[in-house]
Formats: structure tokens, sequence, C-alpha cells
């Protein structure tokens, strides 16, 4: 039962660590960096449904019968680069607001809302 | 491995050192980059190699320089976030119960498309990798969606960052403090043309081995990205200059639109590259080939331009203070 389960309760593991930091914490770098940790959660989920066990990676050679899906591949391998891209604008929008508000922290910002 | 993961995340949670905690995720990176080799996800496990413990670091720590590397605030609830969070935890793993045994080849993720994929791809598209033929191929319009949302992400990071004033060579910030780190200076400066020569190989020979645009788009990138960081953000803006990165983003998108379109004109449905030649294999490849050196100019391009956005505005803001 362990070994067959365990990638996936790795997996919830990390998603409840970053989700977890989206929540708790007030600074948005960091938050941030637990958005990223979910998402390479659910990157690990999708591989790992992916794997087959005997299989090869699924490039086709002679005298090889089983693969590992290339599906997830493919889906995974353009999200991570989305990913990135997507982060890149994340953090861009953090620059901003610091340049507007002078701070990062959640409850200052809400402070200085409030004050206006 | 996993086990490391698990660690690493935890690590992260627990750190309120920002800079520590970029760190780690570097090693994160790095960590499910080696993961995803173990379980046959060769291709991902290039893409993750150059993304996550190549660019996101150093996008984070571009971002670090300007916002400051310590939280001042405390937790928020701490005690209700673990407790809901605990909850949302055991609701999944409950989840997980009902889930076919981890590489067991009779589940159902195996047993649909994948058979058809990886039983006709290589005689029908005629390339060996099949990733690159489910991605460029038979998914492709899926994968013109994801150049296009990179694509314009880089132009909104570009709208919201990039002041068009590129930092004036010679002065005081030409040069990154690196570069008096001499052993770093001569490695880098053997390595830099394998990098860039390497990401070449990754992009042409994607159809034979673990490659393709994406990975050669981000190990391009950061191949140029290291230059910027040892020899300054000046001298790397003179060698590839922001303009023409610009233009080079959108070519990537354009040719691969437009080998669509010449699909269409030629015939056929709007991708479908049988039609480009009269030996609908040859016309496959030379389509596969074209459309993967668009992702490959586009996310490279992307990747340079949004470094470029973050250097520029920790140059200038350097220059302020």
């Amino acid at each position: 039962m362990l070994p067959e389960l365990y990638n996936y309760w790795v997996v919830i593991l990390l998603m409840m660590t970053g989700f977890y930091i989206v929540i708790v914490q007030g600074n948005l770098i960091k938050k941030l960096i637990g958005l990223n940790l979910f998402q390479t959660s659910v990157f690990i989920f999708y591989i790992s449904l992916g794997k087959v066990s005997g299989g090869s990676a699924p490039i086709f050679a002679e005298g090889v019968s089983s693969y590992s899906n290339p599906l997830p591949h493919v889906l995974i391998l353009t999200a991570i680069v989305v990913g990135i891209a997507t982060t890149a604008l994340a953090l861009a929008l953090v620059i901003r607001i610091r340049n507007a508000y002078g701070t990062v922290e959640e409850e200052e910002l809400q402070q200085r809302d409030l004050e206006c | 491995m996993l086990l490391l993961l698990a660690i690493t995340a935890l690590a992260i949670a627990w750190l309120r050192d920002l800079f520590a905690a970029v760190m780690l995720a570097g090693i994160y990176g790095l960590l499910s980059a080696s993961f995803f080799v173990s379980v046959d996800a060769v291709d991902v496990a290039f893409t993750e190699a150059a993304v996550g413990a190549g660019i996101f670091p150093l996008l984070m720590l571009a971002a670090l320089a300007l916002v400051g590397r310590n939280e001042q605030t405390a937790y928020r609830r701490p005690l209700i976030s673990l407790l809901l969070v605990s909850i949302t935890g055991a609701a999944l793993v409950l989840g997980t119960l009902d889930m076919p045994a981890f590489g067991s080849a009779d589940a159902p993720p195996h047993n649909h498309v994948a058979v058809r994929y990886i039983e006709e791809s290589p005689k029908e598209i005629g390339i060996p990798n099949m990733v690159t033929s489910v991605l460029a191929d038979y998914r492709s319009f899926d994968t013109l969606g994801e150049v296009v949302v990179v694509f314009t992400a880089a132009m909104g990071v570009l709208g919201l960052l990039f002041t068009g004033r590129a930092a004036s060579p010679g002065s005081a910030t030409e040069r990154a403090n690196m570069y008096d780190h001499r052993v770093l200076r001569v490695v880098s400066k053997m390595l830099i043309p394998l990098i860039l020569l390497f990401a070449l190989y990754v992009q042409f020979h994607g159809e034979y081995g673990p490659g393709g645009g994406f990975q050669a788009g981000v190990i391009f990138a950061a191949g140029i990205i290291l230059y910027a960081m040892l020899f300054g953000f000046g001298n790397a803006q003179r060698v590839v200059r922001p303009a023409l990165l610009q233009i080079l983003a959108a070519c990537g998108v354009l040719i691969y639109g437009s080998v669509g379109v010449v699909c269409l004109l030629s015939g056929g449905n709007f991708l479908d590259y049988s039609q480009l030649l009269p030996d609908p294999l040859v016309g496959r490849h030379v389509g596969i080939l074209v459309i993967e050196l668009g992702v490959g100019i586009t996310v490279a391009s992307a990747m340079i331009l949004i470094f470029y956005a973050f250097a520029s505005a920790t140059v200038n803001s350097e220059e302020v203070a």
C-alpha cells in the first residue's frame, strides 16, 4: 500500500505547503514562491500519472515495447514555460506595487488603502 | 528524491529570509528535474532544469534586489490556516485511496489516446520522439496558444517595467559586481558558447532525442542571461538589442501561425503539415521543424526580454537612489 501511493501523498504534502505559504505569509514575493511550489506539485502529479513501470522514455527505439505515457509530458513541458512567463508577470506587478506603495507586505498595503 | 523535495519545501515555508528561500527554490527546481528524469520524462526534465533551477531564481533575485530581502509582518492566523491546510490535505489523501497504483500499466490515462500516440506516431509522423510529435503535430493548436501566452506575458512585463532607457555603457552600473570574480569570469567565458551551442543542438535534434523549441528557448535564454549577469547589463544589451528581441518574439509567433495558414492555403486543415510537401511524411517533418523554430525564437526572446525588463528596473532604481 505504502509504495503504491507514496508519490501522490508527497505531491499532496508539497501542494499543501505551497497553499499554507500563500495563506499565511504577508509578503507578496513569498506568496509567489508558495504559488510556485503549488504549481510544481501539480507538475509532479501529472508526470507521476504518466509513469508506466518497466516502461522507457517515450522515444521510439528498436526492441522497446513499453513506453511511459507521452501526453502528460507534453502538457507539463509547455505548462512549465507558460508558468515562468506568468510568474514573471506577477513579479513585475509586485515591483510596480512596491514603487507605488513603498512596501510589499500585505497588511501595510491594506492600511495604505484604508487611509486613502 | 521526493523526500528531499518535501524537506526543501518545508524549509522554504519555515525560513523568514527571502534570499535563502529563493536559493532553496532553485534547489527545489533542480531536485524536481532529477525526479522527472527518474520517471522517464526527459523532455520535461530539460525544461524544469533550465526554468526551475535557472531562470526562476534569477528573476526572483532581480525582484528581491528591488524589493528587499526581509519579511516584516508576522504570520496571520497561523493555527487556523494550518488546520484548514491539514483538512484539505487529509481530504485529498482520502481521494488518492481510490487511485490506481503508481506505475500500473492498466491505469485509465494509459488506455485511451496515449495508446494511439505510442503505437502510431513513429509511423504516422515519422519521428521517434513521441513527445515532439504530440506537442508539434497532434496538439499543435494547443502549443500555438501556449506560445501566444508566453509572448503576451513578456509584452505585459515590458508594459509594466520597461522604461525604454538602455543602461549607458561605461556607467558605474555597466560592470556587474561579479566581474571581479576571475574564476567565474573565465569559466563562464568558456561555458557560454557551449551553452548556446547546446541550445541549438536541442532545438534541431528535438525529433530524435529529447528536446525541442521550448527547451532550447529557455536554455538559450539562460546562456544570454548568464552573460548579462557577469559582463554587465549594458554590454549584454549591445550584443543582443532589446528592439531586435521584441521583433524576434513577434516573429516566432508569426512563423508558427503562418505555417498554419500555408497549410490552409495548400488545401489542408490549419496546421495539417502533410499538405506542405508532396510527400506527407517529409511535409510533416518540415512542418514540425519550422514551428519548433518559431517556438524556440519566441520563448528565448521572451525570456531574455523579461530579464532585461527586471534588470533595467533595478539599474534605474539604483541610479535614482
